[in-house]
């Protein structure tokens, strides 16, 4: 994908995403005149509703930081080029080393606990993608299957785990106990009111700072770092890395480790942020639409952050238009998300053939 | 006179600014073996491209057989009895040869009736033109000359007059690139017409009859082969008086720097195809090894370079011990590896990040974890200076570059890492003339400062222009040892064939 363009960084990163998402604007827009209702209110509907008002702004926030960490996730698998599909279940056993944290350590001051809770759901979700990463690099079993399965697998055993011992003693619903207030990350409401910024109740909060970090580590890691230079040298020549003297096997199961840590650091988000204890099921899907996140924003984090943006908005204000726009129901929302998936993803390289005559001069023979 | 096969007048062609070909005439005599000659870039293949009706020529004529033809696609071509034999094979692997011979000649929705004839007609040809293959092999189990030969039947079979041949030997062996133009000297004496593209001029004067020269998208000469030399050839297409071998002193070696003893290598499947090898690199010395492709040569180089583990035996390097384990490369030595776009080069990557790979860990590099960026584009914007690599942009992807180009970027990152030892594979291969001369002049300037280099080629130009004392490699063993004077290609390959060891 990226790398093997040769079109302008800006061509790459604003113009083609653009087009797509042009495209799988106008596509919906068909949609929604064909069960009768007005494209244009529907769209002006979905834009307030994901930045009109503050706290509509902090959901966007919040979604946004998700989807970021998630893309990131499946970014960085990708550039040691490898296709994590495994974000859902690394995010979901993040949930798990950060509630760990949370239940044993929730007496310590804020200082330490929230680092240490961070630390635990990288850590979880690091090892949970080092499995794949491992099998590959001394069974050479495809990352692809291998991190399907590993969800599965993350979704028993985070079942078991929740419903048979991590359960709150004496209630019934499958979730933790309240975690104490010091691994509360802190909501980012306050930061921003005097910004004339009101986030009402949404849940925004420190990580979308860090989630920030993230993408600014992921470049310097990437492009600037020896290691990040290892894994790109892996991810597209295995022969040059092996002549280079770098070891394919060991690349590859660190690119799995950090991009299963970065998956689970959706739960600081999640459970940290918002939740403030461990409930089936948190992860929602946001693993998976990583990889479209990643695929829209051509595996960079200026990319990922606008792709992530769009997509936390249509999540934010798709419930909003599917509130107050009853034949567009939450299915619809689907539907335009799958869309945009569709001409980000799958047809992402329909317009790049036009581009390319467009902004390059043909290659003469060699 | 019969009308010449291919009449091609004026044909233009621009590519945005790039004038590919520019009023390019060319006339093929019916009946010939036809070379076109030039450097990469020089517009063979587009000239080539356009009469197959690849792309469409911004202005010109084309006339085949005496008559003018459109020709807009290559239906066309085929039509007007033009086959074209491409330098990448256009064969579906896991089909079998009939079934490769049956792609765009089915014959109906019936596969049965078109089957039989091409069977027919496939033992047929094979028998006219010596072109015999089994046409239930499947076409990934064949040797790449064998492939080839598929690749010409299926020409054949479409009722090809004209065959055109891309660089054709690239892919093959001395021995098979002989049978090739053998087979194409048969088709000769049928009366049909062959274009052969090509820059290796050993080539050009050993199987065509006349020779058009190409440089810069113009067509500058045309001579019968007979009344040419590889010299004249050579200038025509680089434009200058070129070297064709470079002069040298007398080697003066020193210490040994590379020590090989018992050296045994197994391929990936295990079948051992380095077998007891022993010898030595002394420092100032080009120790070259000539060979057939496929006798063990890839291996060995491979086991030395730390990239293979070797079987059994010893490697040491200035005394020391690095075989055993292929965990990466040892310091102290530099290796042009054969095959540049899979192993010396990350196609995808800049060129100024692939000018350190294999050295990226050097603290010139790296500052607390991190690469020193500036300092990287600026050593490669050096390189790309003073080894003349063109285009000169260090941000360049390295699969922009042109083959001869991407070779000089491998040489420079390997050469200016200052080693003693240089491991070198087919430093030359798919390379134009003018970076040969580039290139052998800086190995043999290695040499003479010091430098012990071990030369892997399957050119035996090459091994016998640059190397002091030649091994020969047959099935894995070395089979003789030559120094540089008492060297004559005829022995070589003798020794080279496995023929008359002891001659040696």
């Amino acid at each position: 994908m990226r790398g093997t363009s040769r079109l302008p960084t800006w061509v790459e990163l604003l113009l083609l995403p653009g087009l797509n998402l042009v495209s799988a604007a106008m596509i919906a827009g068909l949609v929604v005149v064909l069960i009768g209702e007005d494209p244009i209110a529907a769209v002006s509907l979905l834009v307030y509703g994901a930045f009109g008002y503050g706290e509509a702004v902090g959901y966007t926030l919040f979604y946004t930081t998700n989807f970021v960490l998630t893309g990131l996730a499946v970014a960085l698998a990708f550039h040691a080029g490898h296709f994590n599909i495994g974000g859902e279940g690394q995010a979901y056993l993040g949930g798990l080393g950060s509630t760990l944290v949370a239940l044993h350590w929730g007496h310590l001051p804020s200082v330490l606990a929230i680092p240490l809770a961070v630390a635990g759901a990288a850590l979880f979700g690091g090892a949970w993608a080092l499995v794949p990463g491992w099998l590959y690099a001394k069974r050479g079993s495809h990352v692809v299957i291998t991190t399907i399965m590993m969800n599965f697998v993350a979704a028993a055993l985070m079942t078991y785990l929740v419903v048979n011992v991590l359960i709150k003693p004496g209630q019934q619903i499958p979730e933790t106990d309240i975690f104490a207030t010091t691994v509360w990350l802190p909501p980012l409401a306050p930061l921003l009111a005097p910004l004339g910024l009101d986030l009402g109740r949404a849940p925004a909060n420190l990580c979308s700072i860090l989630a920030l970090l993230c993408c600014l580590g992921f470049w310097l890691f990437v492009w600037r770092s020896r290691p990040g230079y290892e894994l790109r040298v892996v991810g597209r020549s295995e022969a040059a890395a092996i002549y280079a003297g770098i070891a394919p096997a060991r690349v590859t199961m660190l690119a799995m480790t950090l991009s299963g840590a970065l998956a689970g650091l959706l739960a600081v988000n999640e459970i940290l942020g918002s939740q403030h204890r461990l409930v089936l099921g948190f992860t929602g899907g946001y693993g998976f639409v990583g990889i479209a996140v990643a695929l829209m924003g051509r595996n960079h984090p200026l990319g990922i952050l606008l792709a992530a943006l769009l997509f936390g908005a249509l999540y934010q204000g798709g419930s909003e238009l599917a509130f107050d726009m009853p034949k567009i129901s939450r299915d619809m929302i689907v539907v335009i998300q799958g869309l945009v998936i569709l001409f980000a993803g799958a047809l992402e390289h329909l317009f790049r053939a036009p581009l390319e005559a467009l902004f390059l001069r043909p290659t003469v023979e060699r | 006179m019969p009308a010449p096969a291919v009449e091609l007048r004026g044909i233009t062609k621009r590519f945005g600014p790039v004038l590919a070909n520019d009023r390019v005439d060319l006339l093929v005599e019916a009946g010939t073996i036809h070379g076109i000659v030039g450097e990469n870039g020089a517009g063979k293949s587009t000239l080539m491209n356009i009469l197959y009706g690849y792309y469409r020529a911004d202005a010109g004529t084309v006339a085949i057989d005496g008559e003018p033809r459109r020709i807009g696609r290559p239906i066309d071509a085929i039509r007007a009895g033009i086959g074209m034999v491409h330098q990448h094979f256009m064969l579906v692997e896991p089909f079998t040869v009939l079934e490769n011979m049956l792609l765009g000649a089915e014959g109906g929705p019936l596969l049965a009736s078109g089957v039989a004839r091409l069977r027919a007609s496939l033992a047929r040809l094979g028998r006219e033109h010596g072109l015999e293959v089994d046409p239930d092999a499947r076409v990934g189990d064949l040797p790449v000359g064998l492939q080839q030969r598929v690749e010409i039947l299926k020409a054949l079979c479409r009722g090809a007059r004209v065959l055109i041949l891309d660089e054709p030997t690239g892919v093959l062996t001395p021995q098979e690139a002989d049978e090739l133009f053998a087979i194409l000297a048969g088709l000769r004496a049928q009366g049909r017409t062959v274009v052969l593209i090509t820059h290796k001029l050993r080539e050009v004067m050993a199987a065509t009859d006349r020779v058009s020269v190409m440089r810069g998208g113009r067509m500058v000469a045309h001579r019968r082969t007979s009344e040419t030399s590889r010299e004249e050839l050579a200038e025509l297409m680089v434009g200058r008086k070129v070297q064709m071998r470079p002069d040298r002193r007398p080697a003066r070696p020193g210490r040994p720097v590379l020590e090989v003893r018992g050296l045994e290598v197994a391929d990936d499947r295990g079948v051992p195809r380095v077998k007891s090898v022993t010898f030595e690199v002394r420092a100032g010395e080009i120790v070259g090894i000539a060979g057939v492709a496929g006798n063990g040569q890839s291996e060995l180089l491979e086991a030395i370079a730390g990239i293979r583990a070797p079987t059994r035996g010893e490697i040491r390097i200035d005394g020391r011990s690095v075989g055993g384990s292929a965990e990466g490369r040892p310091r102290g030595f530099g290796h042009v590896p054969e095959d540049r776009l899979r192993m010396g080069l990350v196609p995808d990557l800049p060129a100024c990040e692939n000018a350190v790979l294999g050295y990226h860990r050097r603290p010139d590099y790296v500052t607390s974890g991190l690469l020193r960026r500036r300092r990287i584009v600026e050593i490669c914007s050096g390189w790309l200076e003073r080894y003349d690599i063109r285009p000169r942009a260090p941000m360049l992807p390295a699969i922009a570059f042109s083959g001869g180009n991407q070779q000089k970027l491998v040489v420079a990152r390997e050469l200016e890492h200052d080693p003693e030892l240089l491991l070198v594979g087919q430093p030359t291969r798919g390379v134009d003339i003018g970076a040969i001369e580039f290139i052998h002049g800086r190995l043999l300037a290695m040499r003479d400062a010091g430098k012990a280099v071990l030369l892997v080629s399957v050119e035996l130009d090459e091994i016998l222009a640059l190397a002091d004392r030649i091994l020969v490699m047959f099935d894995g063993r070395i089979v003789g040892e030559l120094p540089a004077e008492r060297a004559e290609e005829r022995r070589i390959g003798l020794l080279m064939a496995g023929i008359a060891a002891e001659a040696a």
